[in-house]
């Protein structure tokens, strides 16, 4: 199937996961995903740990690599082709739970790096542009001080930024509010709700019901590696139709 | 200062500020805080103390009360109870050079300048121009020190050509101006056919095949002006390092030894941790056949050994082959060194990196490397030092380094007096104290340099 020229697939999806299925060893984590994610569109995954939500969005950027079925991109594929994989990873932007900010360098210098190295951009040009996001994002009188200075809703609220100087299509979020403390998760969330209503294609790997029943288009619910459900906010938090998915919203809601 | 009846109270004049209590100030308070402080603390006081009084007034004593200031041979020191300084004084240029012909001693003495000229603005972070400054230390200072030490003029014969056939007689012994025709067409041809060879391999295996080849005869055009360097006859006396002693010994194999190790260690250490098993496996073998070796047995290979396995013909100069047995050895350990850093960074650094679409190289050298090297600078530096000491070892293969010429001038019977050997060590172990404890405060300096404002 891989002689198949990916131009094929839909244009106007940003991602395409056909038949994915993956394996760490003997375990098999992900299951027949079957997922299309459409340009402009916010989706929130969610279920119990160790579901394989999190592995889901890491084969989108090639941080897992899956053994079977189709993955992509932004109309490239994902093969073992490593010149792809670096060009599907200057388009998809990723914010991880533990933010992976680079503690030997400024703020600044986190976001300008990879605009000056990856994308050559001159370094005064990126400068502005990490300026404009820090900006964005609220916190640009913090651009000379270093991560391990700032509190732990800044330090994501950074690596956003950083994501986004790289001017992505593609915004993948892998549970970017569960290692803060309560009172900045707040600040982290109005960020990515700002990012969706900019028109960002989001897909976000979270608990925050709240925010997946503001901004997303699609909430989907994984159990044991596999999609259980799928569905529209209201209809999804209102009428869950597997047993699954309401016995682990029953827990989540109280 | 006064108080009304009901308590309340303005201050109408500043209290000024007063000097602390006695007690509070100064050497009364550092000592009740930090050597009198609890009854452990004030017994390890106590014998810190009587140890410094039994060992520091015979050492003063010897080395400055009772010394010999003044003196033109061994007379002046038979009957004295103190260290025998005419004795290095007289020796000192024995010492710092070895057997350089004293009239040639400018050269050494130029490239010590500039070492100390290039090298010290390389140290002090604030200086300007790091790049250019960083070219010349690494690059240019080392030919530059190679073609003023031994004068140059290697009269290279062959390269690849004239070892496989008899290039020689293709093209004659003619000569331009100084250089050999034949080498030098030899290493032209074998460059361009080199770069054609990888071209080639790399146009097969799916790579950019002009990228490569571009880079390979970019590669050859440096060594060859690196070659051109050391092959032109500019006028200089040659020297043989046989002749070469001293600390000039000790510095080169240190300097040597401590530049190079760092980056060979660096990318063994990357390769021990590298997915592709071929590479990995080179590694290993590599890093433990150096690290369970001592280094006298390769310094003893390799000036008595590896001679007998070379062809005929084709000998190297026994000071290099002694640098390139260092280096390695050193390089072994210091990838050990560099791993344990590597795997101090944690997964999720690497991720970051790669999500934002950096590569393998520029993830490593951008991100891993900088945090990596900087947990492990003590171990570095102590590497460095362990390496400074070791090079007296080249000793036992008739190279004769500082501690080297120390002993040879203890034979000197102009000089023979009960104080001579005592003096001659007292003054190495000061030698090498000062660099070795120049390095290591340097490297408490870079530590608290690149611990500032990082804290996680």
């Amino acid at each position: 199937m891989s002689s198949e020229a990916p131009k094929s697939a839909d244009c106007q999806a940003a991602v395409e996961m056909i038949d994915v299925h993956k394996w760490y060893g003997d375990f098999h984590v992900l299951k027949d995903i079957n997922l299309k994610v459409m340009r402009g569109e916010r989706i929130v995954i969610c279920g119990p740990s160790g579901s394989g939500k999190s592995t889901l969005i890491r084969c989108i950027n090639r941080l897992e690599t899956h053994q079977k079925g189709r993955i992509i991109v932004d109309g490239i594929e994902i093969t073992d082709d490593l010149k792809k994989i670096d060009e599907i990873r200057r388009e998809v932007g990723m914010v991880f739970q533990h933010f992976n900010l680079f503690p030997h360098l400024t703020v600044l210098e986190n976001l300008t790096l990879a605009p000056i190295w990856v994308r050559k951009t001159p370094k005064h040009e990126a400068d502005e542009i990490a300026m404009k996001y820090l900006t964005r994002v609220k916190i640009p009188e913090q651009a000379h001080k270093y991560p391990g200075q700032l509190s732990g809703g800044q330090q994501q609220r950074v690596a956003i930024a950083r994501a986004l100087c790289m001017n992505p299509k593609l915004m993948l979020f892998d549970e970017p509010t569960s290692a803060l403390d309560p009172e900045m998760v707040k600040e982290v969330l109005d960020t990515m709700v700002a990012l969706a209503e900019d028109g960002m294609t989001m897909l976000v790997v979270s608990h925050e019901m709240g925010f997946a029943r503001q901004v997303a288009n699609r909430v989907i619910f994984m159990d044991a590696g596999q999609i259980i459900e799928a569905n529209s906010p209201k209809e999804f938090f209102e009428h869950p139709q597997h047993e699954r998915t309401k016995l682990f919203l029953s827990q989540i809601l109280h | 200062m006064s108080t009304t009846a009901s308590g309340a109270f303005v201050r109408h004049e500043l209290v000024p500020a007063l000097p602390a209590p006695l007690a509070e100030r100064g050497a009364i308070r550092f000592a009740r805080e930090h050597l009198f402080s609890g009854p452990l603390n004030i017994i390890m006081t106590v014998i810190c103390a009587a140890l410094l009084a039994l060992a520091l007034p015979p050492l003063v004593r010897f080395l400055l009360i009772d010394a010999v200031w003044e003196g033109e041979n061994r007379d002046a020191c038979l009957n004295a109870a103190g260290a025998c300084w005419p004795f290095v004084q007289a020796k000192f240029g024995q010492f710092v050079y070895g057997f350089y012909p004293i009239a040639e001693r400018w050269r050494p003495n130029l490239v010590y300048a500039l070492c100390a000229i290039l090298l010290a603005p390389l140290l002090i972070p604030s200086a300007p121009f790091k790049r250019l400054n960083a070219v010349l230390f690494f690059a240019v200072f080392p030919v530059l020190a190679f073609v003023l030490l031994t004068g140059g003029n290697l009269d290279l014969r062959s390269f690849l050509l004239g070892r496989l056939l008899n290039w020689e007689s293709v093209t004659g012994i003619s000569r331009f101006a100084d250089l050999r025709l034949g080498f030098w067409s030899d290493y032209a041809i074998s460059a361009l056919i080199l770069s054609g060879i990888v071209a080639l391999v790399t146009g097969l295996i799916g790579a950019t095949a002009r990228a490569a080849a571009y880079a390979t005869l970019t590669g050859f055009v440096l060594l060859g002006i690196v070659l051109l360097c050391v092959d032109l006859d500019v006028g200089l006396q040659p020297v043989e390092t046989r002749l070469w002693g001293g600390l000039l010994v000790t510095l080169v194999v240190a300097i040597t030894g401590i530049v190079a190790s760092l980056p060979l260690g660096i990318l063994l250490a990357l390769g021990r941790r590298s997915s592709m098993p071929m590479v990995r496996f080179f590694c290993v073998i590599f890093i433990e056949f150096w690290r369970g070796v001592p280094l006298i047995t390769v310094l003893f290979f390799a000036t008595y050994m590896l001679p007998l396995f070379l062809p005929t013909g084709l000998s190297f100069d026994g000071l290099l082959r002694v640098l390139v047995g260092v280096t390695l050895f050193a390089a072994a350990y210091m990838a050990e060194v560099v791993r344990g850093g590597l795997q101090a960074i944690p997964k999720g650094q690497y991720e970051g990196a790669m999500a934002l679409g950096l590569g393998y190289w520029q993830t490593t050298g951008l991100i891993i490397l900088p945090q990596a090297l900087t947990l492990v600078i003590p171990g570095i530096v102590n590497n460095f030092i362990g390496l400074f000491k070791d090079t007296t070892l080249v000793l036992i293969v008739a190279i004769f380094d500082f501690l080297g010429q120390l002993r040879a001038a203890f034979t000197d019977p102009n000089w023979a007096s009960p104080v001579t050997l005592y003096t001659g060590f007292a003054f190495a172990g000061m030698v090498y104290f000062v660099f070795c404890y120049g390095m290591s405060r340097y490297s408490l300096f870079l530590e608290r340099r690149a611990s500032a404002g990082q804290r996680r």
